[in-house]
Order: structure tokens, then sequence, then C-alpha cells
């Protein structure tokens, strides 16, 4: 059984507010173990912080039945991001995620998720999730 | 120091990083990103599912590529768009040496507007870790 492809174009509800501190930002940096000195104040967040948000709003819809997704067989495949800004502490982000593509790999399924994050009205980053959902062994 | 787009050229090599993962580093990555999968961490559970051990984020490899990029242009906030394929997993076994990963990047692209393409590498012993890895960054004129 496969993915849901009436689901394709499904908007889900924005995320809760995240409030980015520089805490936050200070715990992902030193899990980089990145020295770069305009992460020192823990005022900019790193390029790829806003996975945080992101995939925590794909989690919901991960999870969401009528995606018919099989959580267990799916592997994250890749990701883009396209910055309008950098995340600052003091960011509170929301997240708007869209499914925008399904389609069959073989026996694997390949969805697409665009997310959208903003920190109040204002978008920040847009990102683009592609995972693959491994079909039944041969 | 900050670079300029006078500096760079087509087919620059950027300075190569290698960039120990250890367990202690996915714990942390965990923690701070909130992806506790435990294939991540738990080795009885990754052996469970089919992988040869513990197997990294792939967002902390793709966290930790961009360290070329960013270490390069010294501004992270440079960085305008970033993407990658997570096309093998890099492998982390219970040692304190860890595993060691090679991170490379070349400049593929200068556009008219001004804004720069580096073409990343990510090679875990001979087993690229990361396809289709670009970055864009917007550097001073």
């Amino acid at each position: 059984m496969g993915m849901n492809h009436d689901m394709i174009g499904h908007v889900y509800p924005r995320s809760k507010p995240y409030l980015v501190t520089s805490e936050n930002i200070s715990a992902f940096v030193e899990a980089l173990g990145d020295s770069n000195p305009a992460y020192a104040d823990g005022i900019v967040a790193p390029p790829t912080f806003s996975i945080v948000v992101t995939m925590n709003a794909m989690d919901t819809a991960f999870h969401d039945p009528a995606l018919q997704l099989d959580y267990s067989r799916l592997v994250h495949s890749d990701q883009k991001f396209e910055y309008v800004r950098p995340i600052r502490v003091g960011d509170e982000l929301t997240v708007s995620a869209l499914v925008e593509e399904i389609k069959p790999l073989g026996t694997n399924e390949i969805a697409t998720f665009k997310t959208d994050v903003f920190s109040g009205d204002e978008l920040v980053v847009t990102g683009w999730s592609k995972i693959v959902v491994r079909g039944p062994e041969a | 120091m900050t670079l300029k787009i006078s500096d760079v050229f087509i087919g620059q090599e950027l300075p190569t990083l290698d960039l120990t993962f250890t367990r202690a580093d996915l714990v942390a990555y965990a923690n701070a990103s909130g992806d506790q999968n435990p294939i991540h961490q738990d080795e009885a559970f990754a052996k469970s599912v089919g992988l040869p051990d513990v197997i990294a984020h792939g967002m902390l490899t793709m966290g930790r590529a961009i360290r070329v990029v960013t270490d390069w242009v010294g501004d992270p906030t440079a960085v305008i768009s970033y993407s990658v394929r997570m096309t093998r997993p890099v492998v982390v076994p219970n040692t304190a040496k860890g595993s060691i990963v090679s991170f490379t990047g070349k400049v593929a692209q200068i556009n008219d507007d001004g804004t720069v393409q580096v073409d990343l590498g990510a090679v875990f012993g001979d087993t690229k870790v990361l396809g289709l890895a670009r970055a864009t960054v917007r550097l001073a004129q």
C-alpha cells in the first residue's frame, strides 16, 4: 500500500511558535563543532538550524493517517534551503508545510515537503525535504 | 577578514576540512536538533534495522559540510541557498577515535548577480556520503 496521492498540494496548519534563544543556537553550534566567531555570541544561527523547526513540522505530516506514510520505512534523502535572511535570537518561528510531490521510484515512493519558515509574518527561509519510503523487500 | 568576489575564480579549491564524528557528537546533535531517532544512538537498535552500526544524522553531516564554505567566506550569513543529497550514511563506532569525514569545496560558478556557487564533497573512507551538494553565497563586491 502506498502513500495517498490525493494529499499532493495539501498544506498543514502553521506549527506552534518556536522561540529562538541563544541557548538553542549555542547548543546547535556546539553540536556541529563550529568555531566560527560569528556564532560566538549566540545571536545568529547556522544555516542548517532551520531543520529544528522544519523537521518538527514534517513529523506532524509524517504521522498524519491521511497521508498513509509508513514511518518505519522512511529515509531522508535530500535537503535544500533557500534563505531570505538568517535565523536570529528572538525569532518566533512558525512553519507552513506543503506536500509538494509524491511519486513512485521503482518499488519505493518519494515525497517532497516544502516548508516555509516564518518569523511573525516575515518569510525567513524555505526548505525542501525529499524523503524515500522504501517499498516491500523483493 | 571578509572574502570579496574579486578574490574568487572558477575552479578555485577551498581548504579541506577533516572532521571527526564520535558517539558523543551524535548525542549532542540529537539533543540540539530534537532528532532522537535511536539509529543515531543505540547500537543494538541500529543493527536490528539492518545498519552496520550507529549512523550519524544526515543533517549533522550537512551542517558540518557547509563549514567549508562559511570558514572560507568568514560570514555565515552570506549563504543564500544550500542543498545536499544524503547518499550514504556515516557509520560511527563506539571508539574515542570515531569516524573522520573529509569535506571539500570548489568554486563551480560565478553568477552575473555577484553570487558564487560552490560544489561540495564529503567522503568517509572511500564512500561519498553527500551528493549534489552545493551552496550559493553572496560576497562583498
